[in-house]
């Protein structure tokens, strides 16, 4: 199959210019027109009800799908801490093109300019229509909004609510989508499941989902479809992702054409819970806010088993503050989970398996007292204590990284479509922006941004050509086709009656992918997991148990269907981070380093997007690049020191 | 630990339902009350029992896609804390613990302990949110909104619309969930121009679907985000400005 060329669809002319500039010249639908399309909706999180909801208000007819029994449920609802904006409120130097700077540099310039120009831009948007939307974002005293500081920059741009930021702003999208269903313009389908897009002449128009109450399989169709399903961290098995997040949507676009970019460039969140016991199911985030009052440190010694309030500062390595002098504790996520590491690998860890690092509040409340840092972070600190029974007023918190958000997903264009025309991906689930590492409070801004304000403009663009034409009808063998596939997978799944649960083949293919790519990553292992992951596949789908039938409630049944497309997706991260001879944001390769142990980017051969397609083989996809050009940024060696 | 579990099986909604008893034994302390169940899923399903159906997602309280009754209480034992975020040493060695679904004529029982509460939507449908476009927002600070009365907003604001507040409810009321919204709304100025035709949407459409308040309490007690009944009172009260308002034409 030859690969459609990539083409990026970014605007000439002055950076600051080019949205606009893009918006006066793409294709516009008229309103009286916008009624005549059908778009369908992937997922219900804070790109998805955003983008249901601006598109209703456009006037588009809108069916959104969630697996979820309420679109409530998305997991953006778990993102604590915060959205940056660049509203410079505390006048301290920010600006939109400080973000954007902020953000490519965070990205360690694996990001394109022209969209990571825009989102900062639009940043200031998202906080108005939050605001306008009744999220309480925390206030000053005199009625104004307030900000603080996060991980990778120097301003406080941080808008909050409380430790439930996510809470808000996806309730904020949830209300103003619900809106568009009571009057009738967005319909709703909950706990219905999407399993593959139908492609017609090389485009998407319509997709086959799977109601996961009765087992029914059915067809929909539209003049688009847009995929806004989220991240993959569940790859790993222990993840902060919510159970039932997964790679389906976007690996099933990525099987039907879609180019799959830098599937290796995955988030390990340096501040979660250490993981307390084997079963444990998933690991809960504490927020990066944590470290504008948290000092993170470890005993010099490890044999040190002193209760931590016993052991004086001079015993003490605060090792972010000693190797960061400038960035201390707020150096970016990428940086903060490999320092944990070394430290905990060096036999320094803490806590009774030996598996974490100090973050002590202690400082902080003895400077500002008790009452104000429970004011900042009181929700958090209960969290911790609830998970384990600690107080972390009194004893520091142990925290180690943890999979956290995947910066790679479906390829887009400056338009939010994927190589397969009529396919959109927003949100987490597409690649644009974050480059190899996203900063804190960024994932927020940048949903919201491809669901309210970037999606509504440009995906006219795509069906001003089809004005006068129906959505092909669903009794159409694209459809057909693509239902009989999935029946029969779904009866091959359900006949797998060996003697190992799903959960346990999970738990496997994640300390594979952990192991080999995960925090750090060589030659050697990757080589290793690419030839054990087929062997761990093929055992799955000859002794994985599926017990049930397929006409009623069966979770079993989902697990194991997403848990193939993940295993499939694991070979194309192990293949993506052994071709990436480089070590850049998230993706470290032990071979390229320096002495210190810091990243050492390759410019030269690798300042590209590396985009896979889909050959049939998953440890075998095809690449193609897309080349990053940097006209505004000079690219530099990313330092905190 | 070893435990006994009393569970509530059902396979559909048309099933009459009854309790199983499971033993689980070799427990950790550590492990949440979810990740318990997990595990005795794994093993029926070896043991070739259709493993117990549950709904749960972000297993940190924040979702409100969990939630059981637990020995008769919503969420379990602990104070201001959803079922996922429990923890077997909530629990001794020995103990027999009842789970069973919520239960309540608006939320059908789908399956084992999975309810149905797209109830609470169609409520937030009628009425739970502020009416503004996408880009019709203005600037963000020019409207101040006192520090008090965000943060009041901002309680309300922090239900997780899990359902136990209607389970716990003897009159399976959903003044708690819904009063939440009106008040997170109401307070803020920018919600100010809607109060009233809010308040009457939303609390007609709870009509149509829950029974009535009596106030029992027994909601705010359950809430795992102890969220206040005081709301309730506020909601009430724009529930009977609306109507007089109405009857006297606006």
């Amino acid at each position: 199959m030859t690969a459609p060329n990539l083409d990026p669809r970014v605007p000439n002319g002055p950076l600051a210019d080019a949205w606009d500039n893009h918006r006066f010249s793409i294709k516009l639908v008229n309103p009286a027109n916008k009624r005549r399309f059908k778009v369908i909706v992937i997922g219900s999180g804070l790109a998805g009800a955003s983008a249901a909801a601006t598109l209703a208000e456009l006037g588009y007819r809108v069916d959104v799908f969630t697996f979820h029994d309420s679109p409530r449920r998305a997991h953006s609802i778990a993102a604590q801490g915060g959205i940056n904006a660049a509203k410079n409120y505390r006048n301290d130097g920010d600006s939109i093109d400080r973000l954007f700077y902020d953000t490519i540099k965070g990205g360690d310039f694996r990001s394109r300019e022209a969209n990571v120009y825009r989102l900062a831009q639009l940043s200031l948007n998202i906080i108005d229509q939050a605001t306008a939307q009744g999220v309480p974002f925390a206030r000053e005293y005199g009625g104004l909004l307030d900000n603080r500081s996060f991980g990778g920059a120097q301003v406080s741009r941080t808008f909050y609510s409380r430790g439930q930021t996510g809470q808000q702003l996806l309730l904020g999208a949830y209300q103003a989508m619900a809106r568009q269903v009571g009057l009738g313009t967005v319909k709703l389908w909950v706990r219905t499941e999407f399993m593959d897009v139908v492609m017609k002449e090389g485009r998407a128009v319509g997709v086959v989902v799977r109601d996961l109450l009765t087992g029914e399989i059915r067809s929909h169709s539209a003049h688009a479809v847009v995929l806004a399903t989220g991240g993959y961290s569940n790859v790993y098995y222990l993840s902060t992702n919510a159970m039932t997040c997964n790679v389906t949507a976007i690996w099933r676009a990525h099987r039907r054409g879609a180019a799959f970019a830098n599937p290796c460039y995955t988030q390990i969140h340096p501040t979660c819970i250490p993981a307390a016991e084997e079963f444990q199911s998933k690991l809960t985030l504490m927020s990066e806010s944590l470290r504008n009052d948290g000092r993170v440190w470890v005993p010099e010694s490890p044999d040190d088993n002193r209760a931590p309030d016993q052991i004086p500062d001079q015993d003490r390595d605060y090792y972010l503050e000693r190797i960061y002098p400038s960035f201390g504790n707020l150096v970016p996520r990428d940086v903060a989970s490999r320092a944990s590491k070394r430290m905990v690998d060096a036999g320094q860890g803490v806590g009774p398996r030996k598996n974490g690092v100090y973050l002590d509040f202690r400082d902080a409340i003895g400077r500002l007292g008790q009452q104000a840092i429970s004011a900042r972070y009181d929700n958090l600190m209960q969290m911790y204590n609830r998970i384990t029974d600690e107080d972390p007023y009194r004893v520091p918190m142990r925290i180690y990284p943890a999979p956290h958000y995947t910066m790679g997903g479906l390829w887009v264009d400056y338009n939010l479509m994927t190589t397969i025309p009529g396919l959109f991906s927003l949100g987490e689930g597409n690649f644009s922006d974050h480059g190899a590492n996203r900063l804190g409070a960024s994932a927020l801004m940048q949903g919201l941004a491809d669901g309210y304000f970037v999606l509504p403009s440009t995906i006219g663009d795509y069906l001003a050509d089809f004005l006068n034409e129906d959505p092909v009808p669903e009794s159409d063998e694209a459809f057909t086709r693509t239902e009989s596939e999935l029946q029969d997978r779904i009866s091959r799944l359900l006949s797998m009656k060996g003697n190992r649960t799903v959960d346990d083949f999970h738990r496997r293919l994640g300390r594979v992918v952990w192991d080999h790519c995960g925090m750090s990553r060589s030659r050697q292992g990757l080589d290793q997991a690419l030839s054990d992951l087929p062997d761990l596949y093929e055992e799955f789908r000859a002794s994985a148990r599926v017990p049930g039938d397929g006409e009623s409630v069966n979770q079993t049944l989902e697990k194991a269907a997403r848990l193939e497309d993940f295993f499939e997706l694991a070979m194309a991260m192990c293949v993506d981070a052994r071709q990436r001879e480089e070590s850049c944001g998230g993706h470290f390769r032990e071979e390229h380093q320096t002495a210190q142990g810091e990243a050492v980017r390759d410019d030269e051969n690798f300042a590209t997007v590396s985009a896979w397609f889909w050959t049939g083989d998953p440890s075998r996809p095809e690449l193609q690049e897309e080349n990053l050009e940097f006209e505004n940024v000079k690219l530099s060696t990313r330092s905190y020191k | 630990m070893n435990i006994t579990l009393r569970v509530w099986r059902q396979a559909g909604p048309s099933d009459q339902g009854r309790f199983e008893t499971y033993r689980v034994s070799d427990i950790s302390a550590e492990m949440s009350f979810l990740e318990m169940l997990d595990v005795l899923n794994e093993r029926l399903t070896l043991e070739d029992v259709e493993p117990i159906a549950f709904d749960s997602d972000c297993r940190e309280g924040i979702c409100g896609t969990c939630g059981v009754m637990i020995n008769g209480r919503a969420h379990g034992p602990q104070a201001a804390t959803a079922t996922c975020q429990l923890h077997m040493r909530s629990f001794s060695d020995g103990d027999t613990i009842t789970v069973e679904p919520w239960r309540a004529a608006a939320f059908e029982i789908i399956r084992d302990l999975m309810v149905d509460r797209a109830a609470f939507d169609r409520i937030i449908e009628a009425g739970g949110f502020i009416t503004v476009a996408t880009g019709a927002a203005p600037e963000a600070n020019l409207t101040p909104v006192p520090k008090d009365t965000s943060e009041t907003a901002f309680d309300a604001a922090a239900c997780i619309g899990c359902g136990a507040c209607v389970a716990v409810c003897p009159n399976s009321a959903a003044q708690l969930f819904t009063a939440a919204k009106i008040s997170h709304l109401n307070l803020l100025p920018q919600g100010s121009a809607e109060r009233y035709s809010r308040t009457e949407r939303m609390v007609d459409t709870m009509e149509q679907f829950f029974g009535s308040c009596t106030n029992h309490g027994e909601c705010e007690a359950a809430c795992p985000k102890e969220i206040s009944i005081d709301f309730i009172a506020m909601m009430n009260r724009d529930y009977v400005k609306a109507k007089i308002q109405k009857r006297r034409g606006g």
